[in-house]
């Protein structure tokens, strides 16, 4: 049986890990391989770096970056920020990376998702979703939940999927950092319809909010980041404890 | 012991070339035919579409190569893509035949077996082949990396080592003399895959 995956997420800047709340505030949580090697001791399923201030100056110290995690780390991971063509996404392919998110430029150019699939497979194209409670939608932000779009979150998951996605993240802006648990309603919404994997972000504090996101709102994986990277909870106390509430993780 | 690690523009070879080095081969990544018969086996990665890949392979004049190195009995693993790639043939492949050194079609997961697709995650492996060296160590319900939309259908069931279940019943490991196969990612899943990689290292 597939297993759920517990995901811990590393925000990178300028080669470091970084954390905020509500995508604000960033303090430094380390270097990205000892970071990553301690997720991997710890039994994590997978890993997300996400390069949140990206730029053609960063570009290649990620794909360094990406090379060294590659070469110490055998477990999948995926990378974000600032991938703009396939020429990108190929770099960070080769470099070692399991799958790529794509995120702002989905969002201004959609036919990047099917370029995309159709030269590398749907397994490695991930699209991430920044989504916002506005009135009775969810809106969906770009450039790091800098700038909103009026696109509905709900329906832009339903085209990313149609288009060749093969994964969406989806973080909701309103609950990432405060520790208050995931977004359920969005999660929800997301997942009953898509039929690709829903890893869900943003929110997680306490054991609960873990077993609430994979059983009253149908994610397959859920991510966390500040939780993690400051010792509140290990990754391996969030599967024992899925396990004992029969949820299948890997152990 | 030198291992060729085929690099065809298809995505991921520093963790497979890393995890041979760390099971004490060396590996030598390359796209020429020439180091594919000096090394002692053969793996070969890929991530990404089947048409490209063997487009890629046409391209670097190695599917022959490949195919005469089989067909000399050198150990050869294909991985993900490059597993799919011995067949014959792709649901995923608009204009190309696979290699054919396995005999068999690979095929998309159905709709109709109501899972999400891709199949993306740790799933366990099943109905594991006795006296398999590529799997030895290895037991039932040992999780590995999966990250695929296709699977392979062998027109031989017996070449599968090991099976996956997700929706439907899916040969995940195939074994023929000297042709091993894995639909999962052993250079990303972590322990277990390491040990499969250092029984291909040691024992293939």
């Amino acid at each position: 049986m597939l297993s759920k995956r517990i995901i811990p997420c590393l925000d990178i800047k300028a080669g470091r890990v970084v954390k905020g709340v509500k995508f604000l505030g960033l303090r430094d949580a380390g270097d990205p391989v000892s970071v990553a090697r301690a997720y991997d001791a710890q039994g994590a399923d997978e890993l997300v770096f996400l390069d949140i201030t990206a730029s053609i100056e960063n570009r290649k110290t990620l794909l360094v970056l990406v090379e060294e995690i590659a070469r110490n780390i055998f477990m999948p991971f995926t990378v974000g920020g600032g991938i703009s063509e396939i020429e990108d996404i190929r770099n960070i392919l080769n470099a070692g990376a399991e799958k790529v998110s794509l995120n702002t430029q989905a969002v201004k150019f959609p036919e990047l998702i099917s370029s995309a699939a159709k030269r590398f497979g749907s397994q490695c194209i991930v699209v991430a979703i920044d989504a916002k409670k506005q009135g009775d939608f969810w809106e969906v932000f770009i450039n790091g939940g800098r700038t909103p779009t009026g696109i509905d979150a709900v329906i832009w998951a339903e085209k990313a999927a149609r288009l060749g996605a093969g994964e969406i993240l989806l973080t909701s802006m309103d609950y990432d950092g405060t520790k208050n648990g995931y977004d359920l309603k969005l999660t929800k919404e997301i997942t009953s319809k898509v039929n690709i994997p829903v890893i869900a972000s943003g929110g997680a504090g306490k054991l609960e909010d873990f077993y609430n996101v994979f059983m009253k709102a149908g994610a397959d994986a859920a991510l966390a980041a500040s939780l993690f990277h400051y010792g509140k909870l290990s990754v391996k106390q969030v599967k024992e404890y899925l396990s004992q509430r029969g949820i299948s993780v890997r152990l | 012991m030198k291992i060729a690690i085929i690099d065809y523009g298809m995505g991921n070879i520093h963790s497979v070339s890393k995890a041979i080095q760390l099971c004490g081969a060396s590996p030598v990544v390359t796209s020429k035919k020439s180091q594919l018969s000096s090394c002692a086996k053969i793996v070969l990665p890929g991530v990404g579409a089947f048409d490209d890949a063997i487009t890629e392979l046409e391209r670097l004049g190695l599917v022959s190569a490949i195919k005469e190195q089989i067909g000399k009995r050198k150990p050869f693993l294909g991985i993900c893509l490059g597993m799919q790639l011995l067949f014959e043939g792709s649901q995923e492949a608009k204009n190309k035949e696979g290699l054919g050194v396995l005999k068999g079609q690979v095929v998309k997961f159905s709709a109709k077996l109501g899972q999400k697709v891709p199949h993306m995650g740790w799933n366990n492996l099943g109905d594991i082949l006795a006296g398999c060296p590529l799997l030895k160590g290895i037991s039932d319900n040992e999780q590995v990396y999966f990250c695929h939309s296709y699977y392979p259908e062998p027109s031989d069931n017996s070449i599968a080592a090991a099976t996956c279940g997700y929706g439907v019943k899916f040969a995940c490991v195939l074994a023929k003399e000297n042709i091993y196969g894995v639909q999962f990612h052993p250079e990303k899943s972590q322990a277990a895959g390491l040990k499969i990689i250092k029984n291909f290292v040691e024992l293939c």
